[in-house]
């Protein structure tokens, strides 16, 4: 019996090498690639015991890593002020995830970027604590705070998105209702989860970040675009002659289309441009819209930015004109209706884009990352996204919207600050109260600050509203945060 | 093989004739050997307590010291009785599982303080299982002091080996026809019997019942097995009804799957029989048509029994299925672990289901790394190989076989279960000898060592030199001697 029990423990010996084998593979081979999966506690509990970089802005701490004193997460994330910066910020959650610039910038926040590499092998020369890396955002916190108060101060729900025209950085972006990002810090996953809840269920979609992933019908504010597409046919420049009319009749359809009001365009028959745009007369802007037709209107909107897939790093929402069947829906686009949507970030754009010569340039929302020690790894450069228009049209454009700041009501106005606007007040649905909306940048002439505010629902002014009621404040009073450094 | 022809251990292997020097030199026992590693294998696991105790950040005070030696003064004693009952004994056996057993309790325990800050969190209160598997470490003493003390020789075994076949049967079949609130489902298995608090797995012992049932069947049926059937193909294939031993133990595994739901215990058993038959009668045709059969079983069981599909489902996509969440977890523990490991109370295997059972490989591979799961599998190996040796040592067939069957038991056993944890082969529910915790599985395998210990003390005890037969001329030889009757 002797010669099979040799070969008994030769298999033994084979089924030992086929474990050792599979072990490692299992722990040298495709151990990265467990480690990375999601739904690993493991690497969660690993970041929570190494402190996560800083958020800051303008030299203003967002977000920091404080020891805990516990065993399980030993750092815990604190924001400051954190409904106000929740929609830069996002959260970090060892239940729900992250999101916002804690996840898009994940890797320099556990110092897991390759930009941190050379920190990792100094810290593990020197025996040092593993630090994440810290993330410099372009938020002006001023503007910031200015802007979430002015939303949340008046319990309306709205959102507003600043940008520097010039560079593209992102000076402002805030939503109401917010909510708190220390809620998804804490060691309590049952407190997490009751939070979660409370949020996921609160009317207004407090987690939904507006700024870039809401859209809205931008009512008049659309009529930028519509002009754009007017003045770069050749049919049309500063002062051509539109109808004046109080309403049309919409062509092959039964349906009329007034102005706000009934009101007819000023006192002739016809109106030049300009007016047309500073009294925001649907009538004529319906009509350009059909005269310079569907495609000129949309290539128009492509220029700006419609359409095209953005990360700031959050992904925004594409913005689009929907279906156009025909001239009456044309006509309608024309002045924003239908089924025209826009985020505030989109809209904002248009002004941005305006406001720095027609070019476009690319939101983002770091500006910089930075090691553990303060030096910068890597510093975001201005991108031009497009060429929205000549700069002549830019200018003509920029003149329109002088005129109609002019007509936007007073409310909030800056001495001595020149601001071209335009506002809109946007119908969707009946019954229900329509949505302010207010495009602008200043100062006019060099401009510093491109900002669009939407103020859902009437805001506190029910059906009357309009957008230089109810939205125009709202971004007045944040240019005003910008460019004086206070509210 | 692990021998060569000089190895000083073991003069008695090359065959029954090599004793037949004259007055041989007095054979030494070796016990000395014995306790020295017995005193290492105590270093070695106090030191590892230790290494927790200092790693979970408390002092590791006088109380490790404690532990270490009643330790060593449980293997000891054990090692006294071994002097007195067993002196010829393989002294390799008792240490490697001193080692396993003792760094199983090291492992429990550990896990023992995740489970216990786990229950913490959530206002509950966790069982400890260490302070349990010391009992059931000294019980498995006890019965393997006994176990030498009473059986003087192995081959009295034989005589009761239909008891021990059917007790085996019955112990097997136990639970599958017990009513459920004495032999409730565990985890999807009825293997338990459970009386009160206390409960255990009746296939552990049978396990040993029916491999000394096959044992001595086996030998006294040995010429059956090996008379050629047809030859077909160049395989001499048995005859048609001496298939029925083998058929008997497929149809007893499909039944364990059926009934109890178990599919390591199935697949243990089954293999068990295959090898044995196989050292039985040295012909490989038995593995072969065993291994038909078994792929047979599959094919029928697997498209029936959802349970199967899972374990499969689960086996092959560990990272994406439901049913595979253990192993996923297991293995990112493992993952963790790497090569060196996290060390001892370093990292989190509380994580992982069933750490300190059925995963504790995954425990041991998580906080030691890839190299102390290297150390783990090699103490099997050369558990399993010194088990071998003394089958290869036996002097009668009865002892050979029970030993070889024995070795490949643990060593089989060690495969399934560390394949399955570690994703080489799909998941069954058998326990890691010595390591897990549980009171059957540890005080069966002390059975399991004492008998191999046992087999080998009969094996290398100096053989009484035969008593000196009178010299007699044999009959033939011997003079006609006329006898004259007396007149």
């Amino acid at each position: 019996m002797n010669k099979p029990l040799r070969r008994v423990a030769m298999a033994m010996m084979a089924m030992i090498v086929l474990l050792l084998a599979n072990a490692t593979y299992v722990q040298v081979i495709r151990a990265d690639e467990l480690r990375s999966q999601s739904g690993n506690q493991r690497t969660l509990y690993k970041e929570y015991s190494t402190p996560r970089g800083q958020l800051i802005a303008d030299g203003k701490l967002l977000a920091s890593s404080e020891p805990t004193g516990e065993e399980r997460f030993k750092y815990e994330r604190k924001y400051a002020n954190g409904p106000a910066f929740a929609p830069a910020t996002g959260f970090y959650s060892f239940v729900y995830g992250s999101k916002g610039v804690e996840r898009a910038e994940n890797e320099v926040l556990n110092g897991n970027a390759d930009s941190l590499a050379f920190n990792r092998l100094q810290g593990m020369l020197t025996g040092e604590e593993k630090k994440g890396g810290n993330v410099e955002l372009t938020l002006n916190p001023e503007m910031q705070r200015t802007a979430y108060q002015q939303l949340a101060g008046d319990g309306v729900r709205g959102s507003v998105v600043a940008l520097n025209p010039q560079d593209g950085s992102i000076l402002a972006m805030a939503n109401a209702p917010s909510y708190d990002p220390n809620e998804f810090a804490g060691q309590s996953r049952n407190k997490q989860a009751e939070a979660w809840n409370e949020l996921k269920d609160a009317p207004g979609d407090p987690m939904v970040n507006r700024a870039t992933s809401t859209l809205y019908p931008p009512g008049s504010t659309f009529k930028l675009i519509t002009a754009a597409a007017a003045l770069e046919s050749g049919k049309y420049d500063y002062d051509t002659q539109v109808t004046a009319a109080p309403s049309i009749d919409l062509p092959k359809s039964n349906a009329t289309l007034p102005n706000y009001g009934n009101n007819t365009c000023g006192t002739m028959p016809t109106a030049p441009l300009w007016e047309a745009m500073a009294r925001s007369c649907n009538t004529a802007f319906a009509e350009v819209a059909g005269d310079v037709g569907e495609q000129k209107l949309r290539e128009a909107a492509q220029s700006f930015g419609f359409g095209e897939d953005l990360n700031v790093p959050m992904s925004v929402a594409n913005s689009s004109l929907g279906e156009i069947n025909g001239p009456a829906p044309l006509y309608q686009t024309g002045i924003g209706q239908r089924d025209v949507r826009m985020t505030p970030m989109q809209n904002a754009m248009v002004a941005s884009a305006i406001a720095n010569d027609g070019k476009l340039m690319k939101p983002h929302l770091v500006d910089k990352t930075l090691a553990p020690d303060m030096s910068v790894l890597n510093r975001t450069e201005p991108e031009q996204l497009s060429q929205a228009v000549p700069g002549d049209t830019a200018h003509t454009l920029r003149d329109m919207m002088v005129k109609a700041e002019q007509r936007a009501g007073d409310e909030g106005k800056i001495s001595g600050v020149q601001i071209a606007s335009k506002t809109g007040t946007a119908q969707h649905g009946s019954g229900k109260d329509p949505h302010g909306w207010y495009v602008a940048f200043a100062p006019a002439e060099n401009p510093k600050i491109a900002v669009a505010a939407v103020v859902e629902d009437g805001g506190n002014v029910g059906a009357n509203a309009t957008g230089s009621k109810i939205a125009a404040p709202v971004a007045r009073a944040v240019i005003r945060a910008g460019l004086q450094g206070g509210g | 093989m692990a021998r060569t022809e000089t190895d000083p251990d073991n003069p008695s292997t090359s065959g029954s004739g090599a004793q037949e020097a004259t007055n041989p030199p007095r054979t030494p026992n070796r016990r000395g050997i014995e306790l020295v590693m017995l005193g290492f294998v105590a270093v070695i696991v106090t030191s590892a307590l230790a290494l927790i105790s200092i790693n979970q950040e408390s002092q590791p005070g006088t109380q490790v010291l404690y532990y270490g030696l009643a330790f060593l003064a449980l293997f000891g004693l054990t090692h006294l009785a071994v002097r007195r009952w067993a002196p010829y004994g393989d002294p390799l056996i008792l240490p490697l599982v001193a080692f396993l057993n003792g760094f199983g309790l090291v492992l429990i325990h550990r896990v023992d303080i995740g489970d216990a800050a786990a229950a913490e969190r959530a206002g509950e209160t966790a069982n400890a299982a260490a302070p349990s598997q010391v009992l059931y470490t000294a019980i498995g003493l006890v019965l393997f002091v006994l176990l030498i003390k009473i059986v003087s020789d192995h081959r009295t075994l034989a005589k009761y080996a239909y008891t021990c076949g059917l007790a085996g049967l019955v112990a097997l079949a136990l639970p599958a026809v017990l009513p459920g609130f004495i032999a409730p489902t565990k985890n999807g298995a009825k293997l338990w019997i459970s009386i009160g608090s206390l409960s255990f797995q009746p296939a552990e012992f049978a396990k040993i019942l029916l491999l000394v049932f096959f044992a001595a069947f086996l030998v006294s049926k040995r010429e059956l097995f090996t008379t050629a059937g047809r030859r077909f193909l160049g395989i001499d294939f048995p005859r048609a009804r001496d298939l029925a031993p083998v058929l008997v133990a497929w149809a007893a595994s499909i039944g364990i799957v059926v009934l109890e739901r178990d599919l390591g215990t199935s697949l243990l058993f089954f293999g068990i029989v295959l090898v044995m038959i196989y050292i039985a009668t040295e012909r490989a045709v038995w593995i072969a048509i065993g291994l038909s059969l078994f792929a047979l079983g599959c094919a029928v069981a697997y498209p029936l029994f959802g349970h199967l599909q899972e374990r499969v489902d689960a086996w092959l996509n560990p990272l994406t299925s439901d049913s595979g969440y253990q192993l996923r977890k297991a293995l990112f523990g493992m993952a963790e672990g790497g090569i060196g490991g996290s060390g001892l109370g370093g990292g989190r295997p509380a994580i992982v289901p069933y750490a300190k059972s059925d995963f504790i490989l995954s425990t041991a591979a998580e906080e030691l790394g890839l190299l102390g799961l290297a150390v783990f599998l090699m103490v099997y190996l050369l558990l399993t190989a010194r088990g071998l040796r003394v089958a290869l040592a036996a002097r009668d067939s009865f002892g050979k076989l029970l030993a070889g069957g024995l070795s490949f038991a643990i060593s089989f056993q060690v495969f399934v279960v560390a394949g399955g944890v570690t994703g080489l082969i799909p998941l069954t529910g058998l326990t890691t000898p010595f390591l897990a915790a549980g009171g059957s599985s540890l005080v069966g395998n002390y059975v399991l060592v004492a008998l191999l210990l046992r087999i080998s003390d009969s094996s290398r005890r100096p053989q009484q030199p035969s008593r000196p037969q009178p010299k007699q001329p044999p009959i033939a030889e011997a003079h006609t001697e006329l006898v004259e009757r007396p007149r």
